[in-house]
């Protein structure tokens, strides 16, 4: 199974390296949507961090959309899904190298945007360092319940669409998760319990996917 | 020569519309089976059900000794190749990366790619992507996929589609060669122009069944 995903991993990233859609198209789109945020919400407005904190989830998750369609759509072709499925991979191999890309794809792209929040709306800079471990299990979670479904969707009539009409649901506990942790950095509250919530539900679909991707693949 | 698969009144259904309506074939080991017929005939449909890639609705077939309804479909897909007209692989990765991954997924020594690139003609091509390959580059390509991979069933949609006379003849080389090893080669061909120096059954698929066939 890690020698399945650890393949897989290698190949995705390294299709997404050369095609550098994530870096000229996608990013841009992210870094232009906070830049949006800021211009509405005006030089002389400060937003407090816990608003801050749900555009900066927003934007990360319209990223990480088109970066999981983007990962399902590597194998779209008739061809090249036939010619991948009849090398008989260990499916749960197949799901942990998928989500491991789209993963490591959709950090870069938050440090980068968490960045931005900080210039663009004002997030302080020690409370968006304060916050990283919980980016990084918030993007955890959308990379693994997105690749799922990423999956799911995948070959089916208007699957760009219906893939964030599935997934949106299934991600809101997760962007509450991280809105509210940073919000509780922010306040000086305790917030281990929103990270202890961001790790049960990481470890549910890592789970759920590991038992559930062979079965949504050949359906 | 053994049987390697068999149909027996196999139905395939794409939703509610029925796309294979009792097909019955047998393939044997260093055999051509070609399935013509016209558009929407169901021939590729009946490569994917052979390649584990479509499931049966009814009526009953075995693909290697594996039951086409209880077996597991995972392992019949690893006895299959399958080659394309529109190509088989990653357009972004390069032809080398491309065979790498093919070899590693498979579990193949990597030792395999040399040989088998030099038996396509691919050496001097290795590092292009795919996506700038002409069509009978791509094509063999895939053919180089299979050569590598060595399973026992190869599944060849269309594999002489878009192809000159030249490709033609090349690829017409290769599948014998695959042939005397006792590979099964199973392909989809509306207007075949191949003629194989090989044990070769035709059969004529017309609405998700056989028409005619006939063996040579």
């Amino acid at each position: 199974m890690i020698r399945v995903a650890r393949l897989v991993a290698v190949k995705d990233l390294r299709v997404e390296w050369r095609s550098r859609v994530i870096l000229w198209q996608v990013l841009p789109f992210g870094v232009m949507t906070l830049l949006l945020m800021g211009f509405a919400e005006g030089p002389e407005t400060t937003l407090s961090p816990s608003v801050a904190a749900g555009l900066f989830y927003v934007v990360v998750l319209f990223v990480s959309m088109l970066v999981i369609a983007r990962s399902a759509t590597i194998e779209s072709s008739p061809g090249t899904a036939n010619s991948i499925s009849m090398l008989g991979l260990d499916p749960a191999g197949v799901f942990l190298g998928k989500a491991t890309a789209v993963f490591l794809e959709v950090l870069l792209s938050a440090l980068i945007l968490l960045a931005g929040t900080t210039l663009l709306l004002h997030l302080p800079l020690a409370l968006a360092l304060h916050s990283l471990p919980s980016v990084v299990l918030v993007v955890m979670g959308l990379s693994l319940a997105g690749t799922l479904y990423g999956a799911l969707t995948s070959g089916l009539t208007g699957s760009p669409t219906l893939l964030p009409l599935l997934v949106l649901p299934t991600m809101a506990p997760l962007l509450i998760a991280g809105e509210r942790t940073i919000s509780a950095i922010a306040t000086h509250q305790t917030w281990s319990s929103w990270l202890g919530l961001l790790i049960v539900f990481d470890v549910g679909y890592t789970v759920a996917g590991i038992l559930l991707y062979g079965v949504v693949e050949d359906s | 020569m053994s049987t390697v698969v068999r149909l027996d009144d196999a139905v395939v259904t794409a939703g509610r519309f029925p796309v294979l309506t009792g097909l019955t074939l047998t393939a044997r080991a260093g055999e051509c089976l070609v399935l013509e017929g016209p558009n929407g005939a169901g021939k590729t449909s009946a490569l994917r059900l052979i390649g584990g890639l479509e499931s049966l609705a009814r009526g009953s077939g075995e693909v290697c000794g594996i039951d086409l309804r209880r077996g597991d479909r995972r392992e019949i897909r690893r006895h299959c190749g399958w080659l394309g007209h529109e190509g088989s692989f990653y357009d972004d990765l390069t032809v080398r990366e491309n065979l790498t991954f093919a070899a590693r997924a498979g579990g193949f020594d990597i030792a395999g790619l040399a040989t088998s690139v030099e038996a396509v003609g691919l050496s001097q091509r290795l590092d292009v992507r795919a996506a700038l390959l002409s069509a009978g580059q791509r094509r063999r390509l895939g053919i180089a996929w299979l050569v590598m991979r060595r399973p026992s069933i190869w599944l060849l949609d269309e594999p002489i589609a878009a192809l000159d006379t030249s490709a033609r003849i090349f690829l017409q080389g290769i599948l014998e060669d695959a042939l005397a090893k006792g590979v099964c080669v199973i392909l989809s061909a509306h207007d075949n122009t191949m003629e194989l120096r090989a044990p070769v059954s035709r059969l004529t698929i017309v609405g998700g069944r056989i028409e005619m066939g006939e063996s040579s």
